[in-house]
């Protein structure tokens, strides 16, 4: 495993010494021996994420706009420069690829974080434009800043008034003697930042933000506390709640935006996309799935563990392991991750099911074991994102 | 008020009112108004959430006034008013910190290895006895839960539904196994010094223990009746966890907010600055309610969220109520023990006995129980009128997790003391705040010496400064100690403990009553499900 440009930094933080690979880089799963705080901080004050091993791509020339308005779904010809857009992309089928956040620094300068290597699908869909696709991944270090003090902690630490930088918009700025793009993004549904470095500064500015954050406790966060805080927020993880069409060979473990509950982001009117024709098709006919949020019945669950002899335990982690999901006894889907929120004290996890049991307010079966038997739980059907504080926006 | 209705002649605006806007009136509140009664909330001070109370007393800084920690909430209380909803955020503490006066010191973790390894370094064996311990208090706290949820059987004179309760009681008890019950016994009955020594070899382990044996009771670790004072810190859970503890942001106020705002959501009103003079009684019925001010108001339930002697001696006239209970009352055990001191800080104290000054700068709680000498010590010097010179406390400092509640940079340290007898021999605690104070501070200094240099503002709340402001008898934080003479069916007065009184529609919802105190919810969800049963 690679280490990120921030390493020398999160390595003596990890008392863990609990890592996970991410997209090769060694990313930290916690720094202390327990997340409990670390997602905290991000409801609470500031977590900060080392989220260097995003990929990420520059694609720049005159054509950059028209390239990527035929990958992703989404109009980007509305996409304006110093926004940030939210955005999916599919093979011709319409199956889904990816998801991530396509940013318009200049006119002709955009910047796409994916989850998975795209360089070569961004490349041979510009076949005859007048645009460069340019892997930025390793000269472009990471962190998101992520919490209701996130906020007057970057601004403490910046060079030029960021109170009027919006939600999902770009900025340049300073951080120490370090220039910087910001970005008001990230993943966990709350107030947050997201800061993109080059790698020679990556260890200053990681020391000027932990400085500056200790004011507004600031807490280093790994993947643990980032998978809970995103479950929250109502928003996928690629190869958890879907499988990219492009990592998998079985259409039944394919899916496409619709069925993801990313319908919003698929402009079916504007000129042709790839997955076009297909997500037409879709449409009209109506996807074959489609992704709730749930809300998992606590008493019943106690009740259960109560026939144990043993009082209710709520996991401690996200899970991401798919479980049956039932109607009538009859399986209707799957619930593909879940965690318990301690913010909103409810257990509450995202379902991908047969869209005639996906009315707010319906009530599903999903599968729980206790000590290894089976049991259903109910669990009712809710809006998603779970946890949408105001402060996100405002 | 217009023409009548109702059988004594009164039309009421409100089907509920009740007295003391504290954290269990706030919940009773919230009950009955979901249960779609018109209630309204009388709070004397001009702020809700009695002693769970948030407030700026020094500009920039929130002080958790008196109570400063959660774990005890009930989770059923959490989910049927949505607390989440209505801004509960509890945030579990990082850790504690014991420093010892021979400059060692011992820590818990949140994680379990790391607090075997501390341990440890004390000795092996008590390290293995704590996991134990943990997993004791944990059986315990699932074997008492169903008690805690459950109004108290009369068991002199049952109805069907005691009947029904002691039935489940008995089963319960069965279920337990003989070991649970034997110790579930011990744990009523024994000094926490001695049930810990149980378990425990070392010193420091026993006294850092005990000291939830302690909080709130005059009595000291080495006094019988305080293992159960022990288990009663133990009860709480947070996210389904027994036995863990948080801070609430914006301290524990914001958890009276958050109840405040789910019994409005309800339709509830709440008034402060509407101190309540006495509950109107007409032919041995509560009608209403007189305000100090002259106000009346009328409502066909009145419920009292104080403590016992002014639920029964002050809101009432004691002609209104049988002799027996008004003796019962008068004996019911205050005996304030303990005081508050908050701080607002420049920054945070470096502990000399930590390993690194900066130790304490990512651990939430400290705690000032050296030795079990120190802290019996601590209770002799207190237990013929006067406090303890080095005294024993509970250092909380959340905005190590919450900085919402001190500007950037600073911090608020919230300190419960104890021991300060409410009654002092020889001198008056108006005199004697300030020395209390200065003890406090001098005995925390000999620990983090630049404690001195980092103070912007103190606030000191002896006993009496309890009694006085949040109208705490003795400013006991529990309403009452919680010693086994004084809960369950006895809590607070035998054949009174059903949330009722021996006046038609008056009911009490207090820490005085089953479950007792801490930050519960148990109480005002108990008195708000009787009345609902008992008035529908």
């Amino acid at each position: 495993m690679l280490p990120t440009p921030f390493h020398s930094r999160t390595a003596p933080l990890c008392v863990s010494n609990s890592w996970v690979e991410w997209a090769g880089y060694q990313s930290a799963a916690m720094y202390e021996l327990e997340h409990t705080h670390e997602y905290h901080a991000v409801r609470m004050a500031t977590a900060l994420f080392d989220v260097s091993p995003l990929y990420k791509f520059h694609i720049h020339g005159p054509d950059a706009t028209r390239l990527l308005d035929r990958v992703l779904t989404r109009d980007v010809t509305r996409c304006a420069v110093g926004q940030v857009m939210y955005a999916a992309w599919c093979d011709d089928a319409g199956h889904i690829i990816d998801d991530g956040a396509l940013a318009r620094l200049e006119d002709n300068l955009y910047r796409l974080t994916t989850a998975d290597p795209s360089l070569a699908w961004l490349q041979d869909n510009g076949y005859g434009m007048d645009v460069q696709v340019e892997d930025v991944s390793e000269s472009l270090a990471a962190l998101a800043l992520q919490g209701p003090t996130s906020r007057d902690l970057l601004q403490a630490a910046a060079s030029t008034d960021l109170s009027k930088l919006g939600y999902f918009r770009a900025t340049q700025t300073g951080i120490g003697n370090a220039r910087v793009t910001v970005t008001r993004t990230g993943y966990t549904g709350d107030l947050g930042y997201e800061v993109w470095i080059d790698p020679d500064d990556a260890e200053h500015v990681w020391d000027v933000l932990m400085d500056r954050g200790r004011s507004y406790a600031i807490k280093p966060a790994g993947t643990l506390a980032l998978e809970m805080v995103r479950v929250e927020a109502g928003l996928l993880l690629s190869e958890v709640d879907f499988i990219s069409c492009r990592k998998t060979m079985f259409d039944v473990q394919k899916s496409t935006p619709l069925e993801l509950g990313l319908g919003w982001m698929v402009h079916l009117d504007k000129p042709f996309f790839v997955g076009q024709q297909a997500l037409r098709e879709e449409r009209a006919r109506g996807p074959a799935w489609k992704t709730v949020g749930v809300e998992i019945d606590v008493l019943a669950l106690e009740a259960i563990y109560a026939e144990f002899g043993m009082p209710l335990q709520l996991p401690w982690e996200a899970w991401s392991t798919a479980v049956p999901v039932y109607v009538g006894g009859r399986q209707v889907g799957k619930a593909t991750s879940g965690t318990w929120s301690p913010t909103l004290k409810k257990y509450i996890a995202l379902a991908r099911v047969k869209p005639q049991h996906t009315a707010l307010g319906g009530t599903l079966d999903i599968e729980m074991t206790v000590e290894a038997i089976r049991s259903t739980v109910p669990a009712r059907v809710v809006k998603t994102p779970f946890f949408d504080p105001a402060r996100k926006k405002s | 008020m217009s023409a009548t209705s109702s059988a004594i002649g009164i039309t009421t605006k409100y089907d509920a009112i009740v007295v003391g806007g504290g954290h269990n009136g706030l919940t009773t509140a919230a009950y009955l108004a979901k249960a779609g009664r018109k209630v309204l909330v009388l709070e004397r001070r001009h702020i809700l959430g009695g002693a769970a109370v948030s407030e700026e007393v020094y500009p920039g800084f929130t002080y958790t006034v008196c109570s400063y920690v959660v774990s005890l909430l009930r989770p059923e209380v959490i989910r049927e008013l949505e607390l989440a909803k209505h801004g509960l955020q509890i945030v579990p503490l990082t850790g504690a910190f014991t420093p010892m006066e021979d400059g060692n010191y011992i820590a818990f973790w949140p994680d379990a290895a790391s607090t075997r390894d501390e341990i440890k370094r004390h000795s092996v064996r008590d390290a293995d006895r704590y996991e134990e311990f943990h997993q004791l208090m944990f059986e315990m706290a699932y074997a008492v839960k169903p008690i805690l949820g459950m109004v108290p059987p009369d068991l002199v004179s049952p109805s069907l539904r005691d009947l029904g309760t002691l039935r489940e009681l008995s089963r319960h008890m069965k279920g337990l196994g003989r070991r649970k019950f034997h110790y579930l016994h011990k744990i009523m009955t024994m000094s926490a010094a001695d049930f810990l020594a149980e378990f425990f070899e070392t010193d420091v382990m026993k006294s850092a223990m005990s000291i939830s044996g302690i909080i709130g009771t005059m009595l000291g670790p080495c006094s019988p009746g305080t293992a159960y004072v022990l288990l009663h810190h133990y009860m709480g859970e947070l996210d389904g966890a027994f036995t863990a503890w948080g801070s609430q942001k914006g301290g524990t106020g914001g958890v009276s907010e958050a109840l405040a705002s789910a019994a409005r959501s309800h339709g509830a009103e709440t008034r402060c600055n509407a101190a309540v003079e006495q509950v109107i009684v007409k032919n041995g019925r509560a009608v209403g309610v007189a305000l100090e001010s002259g106000e009346e108001i009328f409502s066909k339930v009145v419920v009292s969220g104080c403590d016992p002697k002014v639920t029964f001696l002050k809101l009432l006239d004691h002609k209104d109520l049988p002799g027996e209970l008004v003796e019962s009352i008068k004996k019911f055990k205050f005996r304030g023990s303990s005081g508050k001191v908050n701080l607002a800080l420049d920054g945070l104290p470096d502990f000399t006995a930590a390993p690194d000054p900066t130790y304490l700068h990512g651990i939430g709680m400290v705690e000032i129980a050296p030795s079990l000498a120190y802290m019996e010590r601590a209770y002799d010097e207190a237990k013929y009128g006067g406090f303890s010179s080095r005294p024993y406390m509970d250092v909380v400092v959340p905005t190590v997790v919450d900085p919402s509640m001190a500007p950037p940079g600073k911090h608020v340290m919230s300190i419960f003391v104890q021991y300060a007898n409410y009654e002092l021999a020889d001198s008056t605690w108006e005199d004697e705040r300030e020395n209390f104070g200065d003890a406090v501070v001098d005995t925390l200094a000999e620990f983090a010496p630049n404690l001195k240099d980092l103070i912007l503002h103190r606030q000191v709340l002896s006993p009496w400064d309890i009694e006085k402001e949040f109208a705490l008898t003795t400013g006991n934080i529990f309403q009452g100690e919680l010693t086994l003479d004084q809960l369950f069916f006895l809590r607070p007065a035998a054949g009174w403990a059903q949330h009722r009184t021996p006046i038609r529609n008056y009911y009490q919802c207090g820490s005085g009553t089953h479950p007792g105190g801490g930050i519960t919810g148990g109480p005002g969800r108990l008195a708000a499900l009787e009345i609902l049963r008992r008035t529908s």
